[in-house]
């Protein structure tokens, strides 16, 4: 089983640098054979629907490169935004934190071919 | 003394025993209304009343709006609060500044003497202007009782969402009441919050209390299910009854995979399940 790796969030991303973010992902992927990749967005306070859609855009690549991607860490005022914004990011997995989406992880790719049922849409 | 200051010159003159006569009739009057008031506070709003009114009364201008009666304005206020919190009702508040009218106008007669016109002339802007007091009085009672309904609004608003604990990783959210938009937004931003400060994984939302489920309250309650989701914790809503069931059905609204329960007691059970716990008979 290969490695998972983390991506932490933190500053508040404008195109270049989400171009540089989707490039430096895969890459790292495929080099490492990651099976799972983790987001971090604890450090986020504000959220956007360039940064959903970005999320997303992510997750799908990801899903490509047979590695399944949990968000973590979101703030209940970026929930909040989100769902008014009517972005619920489907698709994508979500954990409270680093240590609930590192388990989430391994649950998941031990089932292989079944998903969860509760934590994903 | 003109008809225009002659109020102001019998406030000055006769202010003890406009005083002592009006103290009379409202002691009579708080006697028989539902609010209670001291005799010995009576009498000191009464004297600081006319003191304010003189000052006033001085500037020459009747127009109760005017500048110069601020600070008449402002102790009315301070007066219609005190007797909101105090149990009065608004005629019994507005009482204080009426039946002032009596002792003003008796001495005005007797300072008019013969002068019938000039009698008629000043207790006409005596009542005007009393009666712009009163309903002033009235307004801010009116005001202030609106103010305690509203603040009331808001705490049962807060006192009705409570979050609580059912077991390790678990909170319910019992809902009593209808759900509207304001509700919506307190109910997400406590139960979200909770989550993270309890690092929990299920929320249940129990909805027996909630009376009708239109497609808008189920609206609100997608929102909070994706927000919990969106924060990796999971959701159940439990309570439904049989009315909301066809509702839900007849409105056509999905539910979006939510996984719903008809009590509370079956929401927990599958609750810990979910989150690997068992228990079992000693």
């Amino acid at each position: 089983m290969g490695e998972f790796l983390l991506v932490t969030i933190q500053v508040d991303m404008h195109d270049q640098l989400a171009l540089r973010l989707q490039d430096d992902l895969t890459s790292a992927i495929e080099k490492k054979s990651a099976k799972g990749v983790l987001i971090d967005i604890s450090a986020l306070e504000m959220v956007d629907s360039f940064i959903g859609r970005m999320i997303a855009d992510i997750s799908g690549m990801a899903r490509i490169l047979d590695a399944k991607t949990v968000l973590v860490g979101m703030q209940p005022a970026v929930a909040i935004t989100l769902v008014e914004l009517g972005l619920s990011l489907p698709g994508v997995l979500t954990a409270l934190n680093v240590e609930r989406g590192m388990q989430l992880l391994r649950r998941v790719l031990n089932d292989v071919g079944s998903d969860d049922h509760f934590i994903q849409r | 003394m003109s008809a225009k200051n002659s109020i102001s010159v019998i406030i000055q003159k006769r202010r003890a025993e406009i005083q002592n006569e009006w103290v009379r009739l409202l002691t009579a009057a708080v006697a028989s209304s539902k609010g209670g008031i001291s005799p010995k506070d009576l009498a000191q709003q009464a004297e600081q009343f006319l003191a304010v009114l003189d000052t006033a009364l001085q500037s020459q201008n009747l127009n109760v709006g005017a500048r110069e009666w601020d600070g008449v304005r402002a102790f009315l206020e301070d007066l219609s609060r005190q007797r909101v919190l105090a149990g009065f009702a608004s005629d019994e508040t507005a009482t204080f500044i009426f039946s002032l009218k009596r002792p003003i106008f008796a001495a005005l007669r007797e300072e008019s003497g013969n002068d019938a016109a000039q009698l008629a002339e000043a207790t006409w802007r005596a009542s005007d202007l009393l009666d712009q007091l009163g309903l002033h009085t009235i307004k801010t009672f009116q005001k202030a009782r609106e103010d305690v309904i509203s603040r009331q609004q808001q705490e049962l608003l807060e006192l009705s969402t409570p979050v609580v604990k059912l077991w390790d990783g678990i909170l319910a959210l019992p809902m009593i009441g209808t759900l509207d938009s304001a509700r919506t937004q307190i109910v997400m931003e406590s139960l979200l919050q909770k989550i993270v400060d309890t690092e929990s994984q299920i929320a249940i939302i129990d909805i027996t209390g909630v009376p009708t489920v239109d497609t808008l309250v189920a609206q609100h309650l997608l929102k909070t299910v994706t927000a919990l989701r969106l924060m990796g914790a999971d959701c159940i809503i439990s309570g439904v009854r049989p009315q909301i069931a066809q509702t839900i059905v007849h409105l056509g609204v999905d539910l979006e995979g939510v996984t719903t329960k008809a009590n509370l007691a079956d929401a927990l059970a599958l609750a810990l399940k979910r989150t690997g716990v068992t228990f079992t008979k000693l």
